[in-house]
């Protein structure tokens, strides 16, 4: 110990250091400390883990209270799960699996047509929701507009826009417009506007000011400052936000039908409702193929987007 | 300098033919997108029979409703008491949806991530189940669930676990694939076992992330846990679909705003706890 603590005391540049690759040993009262030091950082980082746990544990138990969490009928009735699965199941035998495939999807060519329904749907929400988010994101974004009010309204708008559920905005259509894939339409162009506005908002607050300020500096008006200086920096991200909300409005137009508003949800929730089992089987099938399909392209097209993006930098 | 005025535009393009060129190809490949796009747009009019007619006299009804909405209004002090109960049951929905969907994705994702299981068939099984369960909305789990477990808010929380297990299963494999590879190899390297590098290499780098993660979707959930209510799992949706079916509207405008001002304030303090955990950065 005495000769650590002597090594110690010599400086590691000196040539008397007989190791200088050595790693250095402290003397114990000072590896005590630290590792007295360790241990109490470590119970501490503990005792907040736990306390965490606790808080967690204590809110959650609450929760479970306020939502009639019962494990009995969970336990007592998880078996219908499963059973669910198996007898929406489409029935199958070797010799007439052909057949057997024509009777589960006996009604291709209906079901078929409202997918389509479906996508349309979702497309023509997302576009116009789209269209209206552009022209409001530009209101929404405090580098671009001097009127605190524009920004502080129009970002309220954006925000019931997209915190009242589409479906909520579709019941109250329906009721408005009659049944039909209309106030499905109008209802996902609303949460998208809402939606996107935001994000396009963000994109545009964090876009370079030297390119607008430039355009303002030679005498460009709002518009022309908007469309020359801050548009092409944002056009990519736009566009990739855009298919990635149309990805989630698929998803949404899908269940549209459950209040009435088009699409092939009417259709599911009919089999649900009236026990048609393999109808749901293939219906829902027929969805997540769809919704798979979709995230595929999508998510091509935005790589090849942002791609682009990063060459012409 | 004088030659750069707008006036000598024509002496700039002849220096500068590149700049000034009409690039017929790429006008040509915008025209062609922009007149698809709005081509599709016409066919799903066709397609879709969207009434013109009726959009008119729906704006005219819409705008009735809204005034019938004003001033909100929940009728009574008993009806507020039961709008509450209903509020607590759909937070109730989206906090345990969270966390159990969060805890039952955390060891499913980590079979999908590339950097944990090196078995593709393993990895490739996982995403497509991920998938599946993802392509199905809250909704439709709700449906299932209320015909396992019954009506009420239970049934809502199991579906919320369902779709969120799919979401978080995918976003949990993602993080952790990106995450540096660096600490895993020093705890290999220093003689723990596979296990070891995962638990001590790999989760204490992405868990902020996860949690950040999960925080964000306690508040999506919350908005989507608003509705499913709809199809009869608990919560404010029940209550908010059947004054529109009964046409109250007062009492439909005050659901929306509690819903508005209870979605934002979670909004709030989940942003702020994100903050806490990870820092300023923001992770979507």
């Amino acid at each position: 110990m005495d000769k650590a603590g002597r090594l110690q005391d010599l400086p590691v540049g000196s040539s008397e250091h007989p190791m200088r690759t050595a790693v250095p040993e402290f003397p114990e009262a000072r590896l005590r400390e630290l590792a007295d030091r360790y241990a109490a950082a470590i119970a501490a980082k503990r005792r907040r883990v736990w306390l965490g746990a606790a808080v967690l544990i204590a809110v959650a138990i609450a929760a479970g209270w306020m939502g009639e969490v019962s494990l009995g009928n969970f336990v007592e009735n998880f078996w219908r799960f499963p059973a669910y699965f198996v007898s929406i199941a489409p029935k199958f035998s070797f010799a007439t699996a052909w057949s057997d495939l024509a009777d589960w999807l006996w009604g291709l060519p209906r079901w078929a047509r409202l997918l389509g329904d479906t996508l349309l749907i979702a497309y023509m929400g997302t576009l116009s929701g789209a269209l209206c988010g552009f022209a409001l994101c530009f209101l929404a974004s405090a580098n671009l507009v001097k009127s605190g009010t524009t920004v502080f309204v129009t970002r309220r708008v954006l925000e019931f826009f997209r915190t009242v559920p589409e479906i909520v905005f579709a019941l109250i259509f329906v009721l408005a417009f009659g049944l039909g894939p209309l106030p499905g339409v109008l209802a996902i162009a609303i949460h998208t506007a809402g939606a996107l506005g935001k994000q396009f908002a963000e994109v545009v607050e964090n876009i370079d000011s030297k390119p607008v300020e430039g355009v303002a500096a030679s005498g460009g008006s709002w518009v022309q400052v908007v469309r020359f200086g801050a548009l092409p920096q944002v056009l990519s991200n736009f566009v990739s936000y855009a298919l990635l909300r149309f990805e989630i409005n698929v998803r949404g137009a899908a269940v549209m039908g459950f209040v009435g508003a088009g699409g092939i949800g009417q259709d599911l929730i009919e089999a649900v409702r009236k026990f048609y089992f393999t109808d749901v089987s293939a219906i829902l099938l027929l969805i997540v193929l769809t919704v798979m399909l979709i995230d595929f392209l999508t998510e091509r097209l935005r790589h090849r987007l942002l791609g682009l993006e990063g060459s012409t930098r | 300098m004088s030659s750069f005025s707008f006036e000598n535009r024509a002496g700039i393009a002849e220096r500068y033919p590149d700049v000034f060129r009409t690039d017929w190809w790429q006008r040509g490949r915008i025209a062609i997108l922009v007149g698809g796009t709005v081509g599709l747009f016409l066919f799903g009019i066709v397609q879709l029979d969207i009434p013109f007619n009726r959009l008119s006299q729906g704006m005219v009804r819409l705008g009735e409703f809204v005034q019938l909405m004003l001033p909100p209004s929940p009728g009574s002090w008993a009806e507020v008491l039961k709008y509450l109960h209903a509020l607590g049951e759909t937070v109730s929905i989206a906090f345990l949806g969270t966390l159990g969907g969060a805890l039952l994705a955390l060891p499913v994702s980590l079979l999908a991530a590339r950097n944990v299981v090196a078995n593709r068939i393993i990895r490739l099984l996982t995403r497509r189940g991920l998938d599946t369960i993802r392509g199905v909305d809250t909704l439709i789990w709700a449906l299932i669930w209320v015909g396992v477990v019954g009506l009420g808010p239970f049934a809502g929380i199991l579906a919320v676990i369902c779709s969120d297990f799919g979401t978080f299963g995918k976003l949990f494999s993602e993080a952790i694939e990106v995450a540096d590879k660096n600490p895993a190899e020093g705890v290999r390297s220093s003689g723990g076992n596979h296990l070891h590098s995962v638990r001590f290499g790999l989760l204490p780098q992405v868990f902020p992330v996860l949690l950040s993660q999960v925080l964000y979707y306690f508040e999506s959930n919350t908005r989507s846990a608003t509705i499913i209510g709809i199809v009869g799992a608990g919560g404010i949706g029940l209550q908010l679909a059947e004054q529109i079916r009964v046409l109250e509207w007062q009492k439909v405008s005050f659901l929306i705003l509690l819903i508005l001002v209870t979605v934002s304030s979670i909004d709030w303090i989940s942003g702020k706890l994100r903050f806490a955990i990870i820092g300023k950065r923001t992770v979507a």
